[in-house]
């Protein structure tokens, strides 16, 4: 499930947005062998970046210390219901992937 | 006097320590079920159950998983149950197989090749579970207790849970049959007692953190029984859906809320 | 002819491949230092007010240090930036979070944990930093799941 699925929320709380975002990825940290023995290769999203209505709001950069098949929850000001999410993310392999979701 | 004073002070540190850590470590479980990535396995579940497969390339859709075919509302928490068309108790796993024999037109062995996966490459029934599991989210456990063979499965179930068997002479009670009890920093829930399995089997199947799986209630019968030494029961038995059937009867009332996540 | 049509094409991947490589502006540096203090500098942190409305939500105790909760924010006026730094990882440094106008500073994600240790927290507001710090202790569960 390398590049596989993402998915999101995004609820209208009291005076702000909460965005939940999960995301298939390894998050390999070089370090862990496979069953043969080798080294598995360091793979691990690196970018992170969330938009609302195409602006960006987020911009974060993560280490191999986020756990696998991340999890992120962030927060916008206010915010209204329909209002375009997306996030998307970025690997050191080049891979890269998003999601959108109307807030809801 | 003072020494005794002394000792009584210690253990009530010990104690309130302990708690303290119980407390801290429920914290922890809750924090990390506000974010599973059990979702995940639900997207690739629904993508399975409809993709066509095998000889006859139908998806599973018309699958009936005892509500009617292609019904997943509610349809997990009322499993096991008996099914006319195979004269057997079967259990969700169990259930999936048999639509993929005889919808898809796979072969037992094919489909079985691959029952439990691994991080990169999760099974079918791992996914497909997640998803099926999470239509009954909100729904009252109830599994079938009627049929003659309901009953028969329930009394085999619980006579296995109490069944010594292997070179260590193990059964399910040796370790969850008493109050108290725990492997580490793991509580181990005594599964014959209502107030315990109804937690537990509310949120199975689940993502495991340690693995980063998704492991489902065959997987867990499977992996208790390599734990206790014996040969590894067979996938989809009569002796794991007894098993399951028996948990499952044990928690009913509770309403689901899986999939959910355990350490 | 043929010549050229390459050329093109060569422009438009260039085209193309430059949006991922402004976003991946990843600091290398930061990321790859071995000690706290070093992935600091190369942030070009150089101190840090210790600050109660920097606020770090997670457990004491985590069952399992391949998944350890946490939740981050800061109440300090102004915050644009959350750095969070597992003080005994081998990279210390675990993410950097800049929130633009509209975003609150607020994060919640799951790392890995080595061993117990603090995680420390900086909120940048106005090119000043804000620091709290809080221990987890990484313990190991049963066989059980």
């Amino acid at each position: 499930m390398a590049a596989g699925p993402m998915k999101m929320r995004a609820l209208l709380g009291q005076g702000y947005t909460d965005i939940r975002v999960l995301m298939n990825h390894p998050m390999e940290t070089g370090q862990r062998k496979d069953p043969d023995g080798k080294l598995v290769p360091m793979h691990f999203i690196q970018n992170l970046t969330v938009k609302v209505n195409g602006r960006t709001v987020v911009d974060a950069q993560i280490s191999q210390a986020v756990s696998r098949n991340p999890v992120f929850s962030f927060r916008l000001k206010g915010g209204a219901k329909g209002d375009k999410i997306e996030v998307s993310w970025l690997d050191n392999q080049g891979e890269s992937n998003s999601t959108e979701a109307a807030v809801a | 006097m003072r020494l005794a004073a002394f000792a009584a002070l210690a253990a009530c540190a010990a104690l309130a320590q302990a708690q303290d850590s119980a407390r801290e470590i429920q914290r922890y479980r809750q924090m990390i079920a506000e974010g599973s990535p059990a979702e995940l396995f639900e997207v690739e579940g629904e993508a399975l159950w409809k993709k066509p497969e095998g000889p006859k390339k139908v998806s599973l859709e018309r699958c009936d998983l005892g509500e009617g075919p292609g019904v997943l509302k509610g349809a997990y928490a009322h499993l096991p149950r008996y099914f006319k068309d195979a004269d057997s108790v079967m259990d969700l796993e169990t259930r999936l197989l048999h639509c993929m024999t005889t919808l898809q037109g796979r072969s037992r062995e094919e489909a079985t090749r691959r029952v439990f996966g691994s991080a990169d490459r999760p099974s079918e029934f791992e996914s497909l579970s997640a998803y099926i599991a999470a239509q009954s989210r909100g729904v009252r456990i109830a599994p079938g207790m009627s049929h003659p063979k309901e009953k028969a499965s329930y009394e085999l179930g619980r006579a296995l849970y109490f069944h010594r068997v292997g070179a260590w002479d193990f059964s399910c009670a040796s370790c969850h049959g008493d109050e108290g009890k725990r492997i580490r920093m793991q509580e181990l829930p005594v599964l014959y007692k209502p107030e315990a399995a109804r937690p537990v089997i509310a949120t199975w199947p689940a993502y495991r953190v340690s693995t980063s799986q998704l492991v489902t209630l065959q997987w867990r019968m499977n992996d208790c029984y390599r734990q206790m030494r014996t040969p590894e029961p067979t996938f989809a038995s009569e002796t794991t859906v007894a098993l399951i059937h028996f948990l499952t009867a044990t928690a009913r009332g509770e309403t689901y809320h899986g999939p959910g996540n355990k350490r | 002819m043929n010549r050229l049509r390459r050329t093109l094409l060569a422009a438009l991947a260039l085209g193309l491949a430059r949006p991922l490589a402004a976003l991946a502006a990843w600091n290398k540096d930061a990321f790859g230092a071995k000690t706290p203090g070093d992935a600091l500098k190369s942030l070009g942190v150089a101190g840090a007010t210790p600050s109660k409305e920097v606020v770090i939500d997670a457990p004491e105790i985590a069952e399992n240090g391949a998944v350890v909760p946490i939740e981050v924010s800061s109440a300090v006026p102004g915050t644009t930036a959350l750095i969070v730094v597992i003080e005994k990882n081998p990279f210390p440094l675990a993410s950097r979070f800049d929130f633009r106008d509209g975003a609150l500073p607020y994060a919640k994600l799951n790392v890995k944990m080595g061993e117990t240790s603090d995680i420390r927290v900086l909120a940048e507001a106005a090119g000043k930093y804000y620091s709290a710090t809080k221990e987890v202790k990484v313990t190991i569960g049963g066989c059980g799941g």
